[in-house]
């Protein structure tokens, strides 16, 4: 259970290894990683900043990270966010979920994915040609999150 | 109280983060929204439609209701687009 917000770049395969070492009753291991995209809608985009409020991202994320727990019978699980600024193409966040088996290791790494995107403390800033403009956050990631509400797995 | 302000709340407002002492009639989120509109060009703009508004007191999401005190930890941000 490890939850890291930090500005460097992580190496996806490193940290899948890294979970599952010395665990051999895990039987499945799902990841998610997010990247920055070079549009918003058709605008081009040069780079994201990701500001965050300290101490409740954390709070936050470990409160997701509990409730998966609850849900799933989960082994190991890994949620990483990069804050600063970052490039299309560049890595945003990380989340893997291990289990016994694949069925809740799929719905809880979808599940902590959505619930991060309503729940946690992050804000994007885009460098538009037009200048910098914050990210409206979308009602379909609102719909996604409240999905699991009904969904107890 | 301590107030944090976070994304273009911030930008709006000036700064990221002040102490304040609260009048003694603001007791909950509502009424201290309602006080921090009246401090300024600034703040009455970020505050303008309090649909875009969250709130969280001692690092927690709260309502309007919740109420709340100069020990409190205060913070005012847009909704969330990490991910």
């Amino acid at each position: 259970m490890t939850i890291r917000v930090e500005a460097a770049d992580f190496d996806p395969g490193a940290e899948l290894a890294a979970l599952t070492r010395g665990k051999p009753g895990i039987g499945g291991l799902v990841s998610f990683v997010g990247l920055v995209r070079d549009l918003a809608g058709e605008t081009p985009i040069a780079a994201l900043t990701l500001e965050h409020y300290p101490g409740m991202t954390e709070r936050q994320l470990g409160e997701l990270e509990a409730e998966a727990n609850r849900r799933w019978p989960l082994d190991a699980t890994l949620i990483i966010h990069r804050v600063g600024r970052l490039e299309p193409g560049d890595r945003i966040v990380l989340v893997a979920v291990a289990s016994a088996h694949r069925d809740a290791a799929f719905d809880a790494c979808r599940f902590l994915i959505d619930w991060l995107k309503t729940r946690a403390p992050f804000w994007k800033m885009e460098e538009t040609s037009d200048g910098p403009r914050w990210v409206v956050a979308r009602a379909e990631d609102d719909a996604a999150a409240a999905h699991w509400l009904e969904h107890t797995g | 109280m301590r107030l944090l302000y976070f994304a273009w709340l911030r930008a709006k407002i000036g700064i990221g983060h002040e102490e304040v002492e609260v009048p003694d009639h603001v007791r909950d989120v509502a009424g201290l929204l309602a006080w921090l509109k009246s401090r300024g060009p600034g703040y009455a703009e970020a505050l303008a439609d309090l649909r875009v508004v969250r709130t969280a007191v001692n690092q927690a999401y709260v309502k309007p209701d919740h109420p709340v005190g100069r020990d409190d930890e205060v913070a005012l941000f847009p909704p969330v687009t990490g991910g």
